[in-house]
């Protein structure tokens, strides 16, 4: 693979939060996509929010001038991954969900072909074990939104070979993305620092210790955070974040990742955040 | 007869700027003049901009494409009246 945009075909299974992130990403820097999701509906709900998307991304200069936006094609069956030079599963945060669909998609594209998840939590070494040819998997954890973070995580695994990690090298590059590499655990860096933080600044709601507002304004203010953990974690996507947490707990044993009530309550009551309108925040009403 | 007179008053940049400037006001929760700065001020995030977007396409029955969908056009109230003026005919809306 080389940095030319023309080189690189992506598909993306999972068209979520995070698919249509690196969909509207990848088509904004010419590169084209297929993506696949499991209902026709999803993929209509994904083509409009990619495109939605991309205007964002143009909106706030983030796409290079110099090339055209690529194709985006949808599709139902992992099977239209198969002539892909790079496949990215962006599926919902369940383990046993990615170990199937890395063990599928591992199996029908051509050998060699860039195996990445943007897992949150799940140790690459485990996701490796569902591949066909584990030194193919690397983990590159995007960042929300894709199209304006330039930063992501890369976690190279145990078993993740120097071939993997030079073509993963390219595609950042043709993305305009810059790759920290990290050794593989549960949450990597990122998550390990970040998902307890939210869980405790959620419990510190629900404790009354402190409304939402106050507790991301002390974040924002005085630690000089961008975006508070509250405001991040509707971002994220409260349901997301809980499976999150879950990896983290079953992993880790440490109780700061154990989903506190208050997130629990949330993701029950079917608030997951801006992607349903309301979470920790009202977004039907706010400026956001 | 019918009286059209509302549906072909022209757009003036007045009246666009302090509907603008009542829409902020309200969103933001702080008072809001037609000159500031509503990003540089760290007022909202970069994803309100689309709000902001998608919110005069639909007023004013606009498509705001190509060279047009830059940040500058929404930093302030002005900036998007001037905007919306441009982009409707002899600045009457395109449906009236
Ligand atoms: N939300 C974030 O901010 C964020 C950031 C970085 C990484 N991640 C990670 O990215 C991944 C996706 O998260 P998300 O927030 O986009 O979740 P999401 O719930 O918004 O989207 C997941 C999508 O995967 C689809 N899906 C589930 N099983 C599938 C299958 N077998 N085949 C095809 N599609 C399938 C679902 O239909 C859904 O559209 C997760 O691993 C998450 O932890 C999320």
């Amino acid at each position: 693979m080389s940095t030319d945009p023309s080189d690189h075909r992506l598909a993306v299974v999972g068209g979520g939060v995070m698919g249509t992130n690196i969909a509207a990403l990848a088509i904004g820097h010419g590169v084209p996509v297929v993506l696949v999701d499991v209902s026709e509906e999803l993929l209509a709900q994904a083509e409009e929010t990619i495109a939605f998307k991309l205007r964002h991304a143009q909106l706030m200069g983030r796409l290079p001038a110099d090339r055209t936006p690529a194709k985006l094609l949808t599709s139902l069956s992992t099977a239209d991954t198969a002539d892909a030079t790079t496949v990215i599963e962006a599926v919902t945060e369940i383990a046993d969900t990615k170990a199937e669909v890395i063990g599928e998609v591992s199996r029908i594209v051509r050998p060699g072909t860039l195996l990445i998840s943007n897992t949150s939590c799940i140790p690459i070494d485990e996701l490796a074990s569902a591949a066909a040819r584990a030194e193919e998997l690397v983990g590159v954890h995007f960042m929300n939104p894709a199209y304006m973070i330039t930063m992501v995580e890369v976690i190279r695994g145990p078993r993740t070979s120097d071939a993997t990690m030079t073509a993963v090298n390219h595609l950042l590059e043709t993305l305009g993305r810059t790759g920290l590499v990290v050794n593989d655990a549960p949450g990597f860096v990122i998550n390990q620092l970040l998902h307890p933080l939210i869980n405790s600044a959620a419990r510190l709601v629900q404790d009354g210790v402190a409304p939402v507002e106050v507790v991301d304004g002390l974040l924002e203010g005085c630690l000089g955070h961008a975006t508070g953990p509250l405001r991040t974690a509707d971002l994220i996507g409260l349901d997301n974040l809980v499976d999150s947490l879950n990896v983290l707990y079953e992993r880790t044993g440490d109780t700061a990742c154990r989903p506190c009530d208050h997130l629990l309550d949330l993701v029950d009551a079917g608030k997951f955040g801006r992607k349903t309108g309301e979470g920790f925040y009202d977004y039907r009403k706010l400026a956001s | 007869m019918t009286d059209r007179t509302t549906e072909t008053t022209p757009l003036t940049a007045e009246a666009v700027e302090s509907a603008l400037t009542g829409y902020l006001t309200e969103k933001i929760k702080t008072g809001i003049k037609a000159d500031d700065d509503i990003f540089a001020s760290g007022l909202v995030s970069s994803m309100f901009a689309m709000q902001l977007v998608v919110h005069l396409e639909s007023t004013y029955d606009l498509a705001i494409i190509g060279p047009e969908l830059k940040l500058d056009n929404f930093r302030t109230a002005r900036a998007m009246a001037a905007l919306v003026l441009r982009l409707t005919e002899d600045g009457v809306a395109a449906d009236a």
